[in-house]
């Protein structure tokens, strides 16, 4: 069992928790992430590690509230334990020998991307950050990443902070100004990773996108995350979860990850209803 | 007198048409009647050609006699001298290449049902435990097994009955390997492995679940820094192979891992499960492997109409066990023999719309001695399925190899041991089961856990000296 040391909702839709899991968090880097299981009757899913703490064995993680599993998650509070969470999976971000980056993250994939953020921040990497939201409510992490990065610039969709438009725009923007950088690292919803990479391989700048494919063992064991990056089938869980931007196949893991979506509707439904049913 | 009988006791079973539906175990074991009248059909043969065909020397013959004496605790002992899963074994061990293959009843008849009086030997034993197993007295020696499929488990077993303080580490959130993950329920009821694994515990065996060496924790952590003095590695063969058609990426498309461990594993067949399964019509399930019969047999479960093994040589070259090819059939799984895949195709949502095959016919022996299949020109036909469970092996899983500084491996990725210890290329580990051989079966898994066992012991025994 894993307990949870620390419960903060960060928007209507995104949770934070800190959870105890000292052996995740005494390895545990950038770009990697765990799976977990709620409850026995749970399903495993995959969840990045936002952030870790090696003295105190937690390990952090950010999740939106889309489904069965992530609503049963967020009943959890402070006290209450996860009954299995292991890691670290995949193959951490590279880092290394990088000069000036531009992360670029949207939705709730800020949460991975800050991570790195950080990290190459730390490691003096000239950091500029773009993040996307739907709107102001759902913004995330602004402090952190501010302090993270020498340029922070917010976009939403609706204009109700920051700068209105996406994402791109900005990156365009600076890409145009001129702003060359080592890499763009980008994290959130695949037709956004799919425009960032369209976007920079005109600039010929190198970027490398995150995949968060379905995922059953988390171990190379099942195929299930398979993508097709460069002509080569890819486990995400394994060779990943970061790759290539200019080579992802984005279609084929946007029809992969719909695969469940009337399966988990229902669930989730479900889910939502046996909570109401506790509350009445 | 013997039992001259020519044919052996039937095993009850559920009704095709009942079972087909539902999880339960599907062979329901021999009664004490008949368990002793087949037992009287041996003839307790002095040269006992059929431990010969034992991967791990049961001595056959001596246990029947005790099921014969109506000793079933005996018939157990005898066994447990050789083998540590015999409820296991008694289920899943492909007896007719084995044991069976050489008994001297099989010349003129059948041979003496070894599998099942095996099982029913073990099953009664579990319907009647003795006390309760002391713990073996601590020598003061830890050791670290990797993996909790067959190979660990027995390994640990053996090395916990000596005195060692045995932690295994599992990635998966339940121990047992494929035995929980991949074989059915309906083939091998989980509560049996659990009541393995509950034996261990009380040996004093500790099972760290959630755990993945090479991710977690290195070997090499384990031995510098967490005080084992050996660790062994039974990974198994978890990495699925695909066929590298076209369309193989499509929705609906599974690896036989992923497709059975989202049942066995995720238990997605239960109601309450949230692990997502899809109610698919027409299934064809690729290979002749148990993993394909086992495949094939869950989705017809799940209520798909048509369930088709698609094989590239002939009945007679099926790799599965003879009694899972026979149980298949009676369940109304259709057999399309001597076809092989070209690619997979997309109806208008990337689902799997249909399957391209091509006939294949049997020509010259091919380096396994099997006649390698040739595909017959002009004779492509397309398969109306709405998914596709890819079931042509597995190999090992790279990770530890990967993680682990000079680990030997076959270019194919089994670990390289000394046959005789079980020992790598690494002082101090050691490794057996699939993740040596690539994907074999339980009893060689368990047989392997048994040497490296050995091999440990003299290992640490021989250092302390
Ligand atoms: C569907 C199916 C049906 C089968 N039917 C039969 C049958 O009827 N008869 C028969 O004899 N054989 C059968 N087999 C084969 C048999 O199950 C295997 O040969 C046997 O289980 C191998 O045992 P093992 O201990 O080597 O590995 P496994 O049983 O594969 O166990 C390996 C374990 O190690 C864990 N692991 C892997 N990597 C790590 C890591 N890095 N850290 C921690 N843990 C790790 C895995 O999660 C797994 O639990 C079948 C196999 C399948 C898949
Ligand atoms: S070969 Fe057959 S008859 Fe002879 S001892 Fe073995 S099981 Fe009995
Ligand atoms: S999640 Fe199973 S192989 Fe990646």
């Amino acid at each position: 069992m894993y307990k949870i040391i620390k419960k903060k909702i960060l928007n209507p839709t995104v949770t934070l928790m800190d959870v105890e899991a000292p052996l995740v968090a005494r390895k545990a880097e950038p770009g990697q992430f765990i799976i977990l299981r709620v409850d026995a009757e749970g399903e495993r899913i995959p969840l990045t590690v936002a952030d870790f703490d090696r003295e105190k064995g937690t390990v952090t993680i950010i999740f939106q509230i889309v489904g069965a599993t992530t609503e049963k998650l967020n009943h959890l509070n402070e006290g209450d334990s996860i009954l299995d969470f292991v890691g670290p999976l995949g193959v951490a971000s590279h880092t290394e020998g990088l000069k000036k980056v531009a992360v670029v993250g949207g939705g709730v994939g800020c949460a991975i991307a800050y991570p790195i953020a950080k990290k190459l921040h730390s490691q003096g990497a000239e950091v500029h950050s773009i993040v996307g939201f739907r709107n102001k409510d759902l913004l995330i992490l602004e402090d952190e990443f501010k302090k993270a990065s020498s340029r922070y610039f917010v976009m939403t969709d609706d204009g109700s902070y920051g700068e209105k438009g996406l994402v791109t725009d900005a990156l365009k923007k600076l890409l145009d100004a001129g702003e060359r950088y080592d890499e763009v690292i980008t994290i959130g919803p695949l037709i956004m990773m799919k425009f960032v990479s369209k976007l920079t391989k005109e600039y010929g700048v190198k970027t490398v996108v995150s995949m968060n494919p379905v995922m059953v063992d988390g171990t190379g064991m099942c195929g299930g995350c398979r993508l097709t990056v460069g002509g080569e089938v890819k486990f995400a869980c394994v060779d990943g979860p970061d790759f290539d931007g200019h080579e992802v196949d984005y279609d084929e893991a946007m029809a992969r990850a719909a695969m469940y979506k009337d399966f988990e509707r229902h669930a989730y439904e479900e889910t939502c209803n046996l909570f109401k049913q506790e509350v009445n | 007198m013997p039992n001259m009988s020519k044919t052996r006791n039937e095993m009850p079973t559920q009704a095709p048409d009942v079972r087909n539906k539902n999880f339960q175990e599907v062979a329901l074991g021999y009664s004490e009647e008949q368990a002793i009248d087949e037992a009287q059909r041996c003839l307790n043969c002095k040269h006992k050609p059929c431990v010969n065909g034992c991967p791990v020397q049961i001595n056959i013959p001596a246990f029947i006699q005790e099921i014969g004496k109506q000793n079933y605790e005996g018939a157990y002992q005898v066994i447990s001298l050789s083998s540590s899963l015999p409820a296991v074994c008694g289920r899943v061990c492909p007896q007719e290449v084995q044991c069976e293959k050489y008994c001297v009843r099989g010349i003129k008849g059948e041979s003496v049902g070894i599998g099942r009086l095996e099982r029913f030997a073990a099953d009664w034993h579990n319907a009647h435990p003795v006390e309760k197993i002391e713990r073996p007295q601590l020598n003061g020696h830890k050791v670290a097994v990797v993996g909790s499929g067959p190979a660990g488990l027995t390994c640990a077993g053996d090395l916990a009955k000596k005195g060692y303080e045995v932690t295994i580490y599992e990635a998966l959130h339940l121990a047992g390997g494929v035995l929980v993950y991949g074989i059915p329920e309906f083939r091998l009821p989980k509560a049996i492995v659990q009541k393995e694994i509950d034996t261990l515990q009380d040996l004093g065996v500790t099972v760290n679940t959630n755990v993945v060496i090479g991710r977690s924790i290195s070997i090499e952590e384990l031995m510098k820094e967490n005080g084992y003095e050996a660790v062994f590695i039974g990974s198994g063969a978890g990495l699925p192979r695909f066929m590298n058609v076209p369309g193989e990426n499509l929705n609906g498309v599974y690896s036989a891992n992923e497709f059975l461990t989202r049942i066995n594993l995720m238990k997605s067949y239960q109601e309450h499960s949230t692990t997502p399964i899809m109610p698919f019509k027409k299934v064809a399930v690729v290979g002749g492997g148990n993993v394909a019969m086992d495949a094939a047999r869950c989705a017809k479960r799940l209520g798909a109409e048509d369930v088709y093994i698609v094989y590239r040589r002939s009945e007679e070259e099926l790799p599965a066990r003879r009694e899972e090819v026979e149980h298949a059939k009676e369940e109304g799984i259709i057999f399309k023999l001597l076809n092989n895949p070209t690619e997979v195709l997309p109806n208008e949502k990337r689902f799997v719309g249909g399957m391209k095959c091509i006939q294949m016919e049997l020509g010259e022996p091919d380096a396994s001695g099997r006649r390698k299949p040739v595909e017959k020109p002009g004779s492509e036909f397309v398969l109306d399925v709405d998914c596709v469970i890819v079931a042509i092996g597995t190999s090992p899983n790279p990770l530890i190899k990967a993680t682990t500084d000079g680990l030997a491996t076959e270019k194919w990725g089994g670990i390289i041991v000394n046959p005789e210890t079980g020992q790598t290329s690494i002082e101090g580990v050691y490794a057996g089961g699939d993740a040596v051989t690539g994907a074999a079966t339980v009893i060689l898994a368990m047989g392997a856990g048994k040497t490296a066992a050995k091999g440990i012991d003299e290992y640490i025994q021989s250092k302390k000296n």
